[in-house]
């Protein structure tokens, strides 16, 4: 059993250094995991690392008590029974639609064609976007880089994650809509939050603490 | 070639089958001796059945038509069609009834997310015994039942399903916000419930309430807080706690005033089961005081359903611990 009592799914990539210094604060060990690259779990620590979309699986499972992802990951997948406990704040990023920056390519393509083609891996979230805002869409999944899509002329636009713009500035692409704003969020599964109801409550009042 | 069956279905072979079935005895062993009779009722039903008993016919998965165009679907759960029966065949009375049942269900799931549409139910519901003297019953008969079937660490979540409704209404919330709040709690988004409560603009105490009230599980220290409007259903679960306690199963209840079941019909005490072998809760149920009025004449009744796989989960990693 770890210090802290519980097993953290920790998200690999963007939020992971974030996610590593808040663990830090807590008084958990990572140094571990930020030395060694290729290992996945850390038994002493009480830490599994993971792709952030997968770390709701391992937590509604309860393979994991608590985890870190993004806002964005929870709201492609709004099925996944889990708590969302806290906003950690770190991760800040926008889920945007993109197009190809001077002309109004989405304009023009409702307007002539009745509908958008727009590329993401964000199908849920772009379908409840376009929805909300009443515009008939056809959506195109792509796994790989979701800028290139509308510069070959696959699609009209995108829907993606971005944070600085810079990569979408690179490849000819303005933002032309804001989504909604996303950023790190703790989840625990629902039964761990019951049972280890006091080794849990004590992570979320130190991170409010923390935070203030 | 491949023959494949409908997602969220499973094949059972000798060996699990053997298992769940003396699992499926040992809890419905424990519900006969104490008096419940086990009860059959058609897997299809008229689906505005279903529909009389919760909005969302209680998450049916399977529809179909008959020979005459009806639609009818496969049960989504025992107590629909239980205060179905109770309320036609038992119409005259007035005893109170014990019954029990161990039979699938059939409920829509996420694809992909390892989740069973059609499951195994073992559960027993008691009717006509109103208040914490039904509850305590049903609740104590469960977790001894449980403990029959292999089970040592499980413990029971119990709280009050109407208790964030009534704190809405007396604490004056536009009655437009109730539903997003409602929905916030039962998708278990305390980050949105938070910034949606702080949106109203609310008194300071009553602002607290509302966002900390979902986060209070515990003992029975989460009742003595002085919460105004929260206060008659929290003595109300103070009452059965005693209860639970004199039938000396208090140390398995974890008191939860954030509990709340999906299902429409229940109108007061909620229960939930959990084991720390499984992720997901291994039952659960409640107070329906109103459903079986839905069908005929009002009788008050309780009950509780186990998952018999999730069960078995839970018994075979304590036969490891051993």
């Amino acid at each position: 059993m770890s210090a802290s009592g519980l097993t953290i799914a920790v998200p690999r990539g963007a939020l992971m250094g974030g996610t590593l210094d808040l663990l830090d604060g807590l008084g958990i060990d990572t140094a571990g995991v930020r030395s060694n690259d290729r290992k996945l779990l850390f038994q002493d620590a009480g830490i599994v690392t993971m792709r952030p979309s997968d770390v709701p699986t391992y937590v509604e499972h309860g393979a994991a008590d608590i985890g870190i992802t993004g806002k964005d990951v929870l709201l492609e997948e709004p099925g996944r029974d889990v708590y969302e406990l806290l906003d950690l704040g770190f991760g800040r990023c926008e889920m945007v639609v993109a197009a190809q920056s001077g002309a109004d390519p989405l304009g023009e393509a409702l307007r002539r064609l009745g509908r958008l083609r727009i590329a993401t891996k964000y199908t849920h979230i772009a379908t409840e976007h376009f929805a909300r805002t009443g515009r008939q869409v056809e959506l195109v999944h792509v796994k790989g880089s979701v800028e290139l899509a509308p510069l070959t002329g696959l699609v009209d636009g995108i829907v993606d994650l971005t944070a600085t713009g810079k990569t979408l500035a690179e490849n000819g692409l303005e933002v032309v809509e804001e989504i909604v704003t996303c950023t790190a969020r703790l989840i625990a599964n629902p039964v761990a939050h019951k049972l280890k109801a006091a080794e849990i409550d004590a992570i979320v009042e130190r991170l409010r603490a923390n935070a203030q | 070639m491949i023959h494949p069956i409908p997602a969220g279905t499973r094949d059972v072979l000798p060996d699990e089958m053997r298992e769940l079935r003396a699992i499926d005895e040992r809890l419905r062993g424990t519900f006969e001796v104490a008096g419940y009779g086990e009860i059959w009722t058609p897997m299809v039903e008229y689906e505005e059945v279903l529909r009389a008993g919760d909005d969302n016919a209680a998450d049916a998965a399977y529809r179909m038509f008959d020979d005459h165009g009806q639609v009818l679907a496969l049960r989504s759960d025992m107590t629909i069609p239980i205060a179905r029966v109770v309320a036609t065949r038992f119409a005259v009375a007035d005893e109170p009834l014990r019954l029990c049942y161990s039979a699938h269900a059939y409920r829509t799931v996420g694809r992909k997310t390892g989740q069973q549409a059609e499951f195994m139910q073992t559960g027993v519901e008691l009717i006509g015994v109103p208040g914490e003297d039904g509850e305590a019953e049903v609740v104590t008969l469960t977790l001894s039942a449980l403990e029959n079937a292999g089970l040592a660490r499980h413990r029971i979540g119990v709280g009050d399903g109407s208790l964030y409704r009534k704190l809405l209404a007396a604490l004056d919330v536009p009655d437009d916000a109730h539903r997003e709040l409602l929905d916030c709690l039962s998708r278990r988004d305390l980050v949105g419930l938070e910034r949606r409560v702080d949106a109203l603009g609310l008194a300071r105490d009553a602002r607290d309430l509302l966002v900390g009230l979902p986060e209070r599980r515990g003992g029975p220290e989460v009742l003595d807080r002085p919460d105004g409007p929260a206060a008659e259903a929290l003595a109300r679960l103070r009452g059965l706690y005693e209860a639970l306690e004199a039938r000396g199963v208090g140390d398995r209840v974890i008191l939860d005033l954030g509990l709340v079941r999906d299902l429409g019909y229940y109108t007061g005490a909620v229960f939930e089961l959990y084991d720390p072998a499984v992720g997901f809760a291994l039952g659960g149920g409640g107070r329906y005081d109103d459903l079986i009025g839905r069908f005929g004449e009002a009788r008050p009744a309780c009950g509780i359903a186990l998952d018999v796989q999730r069960v078995h989960i839970a018994q075979a990693a304590e036969e490891e611990q051993r």
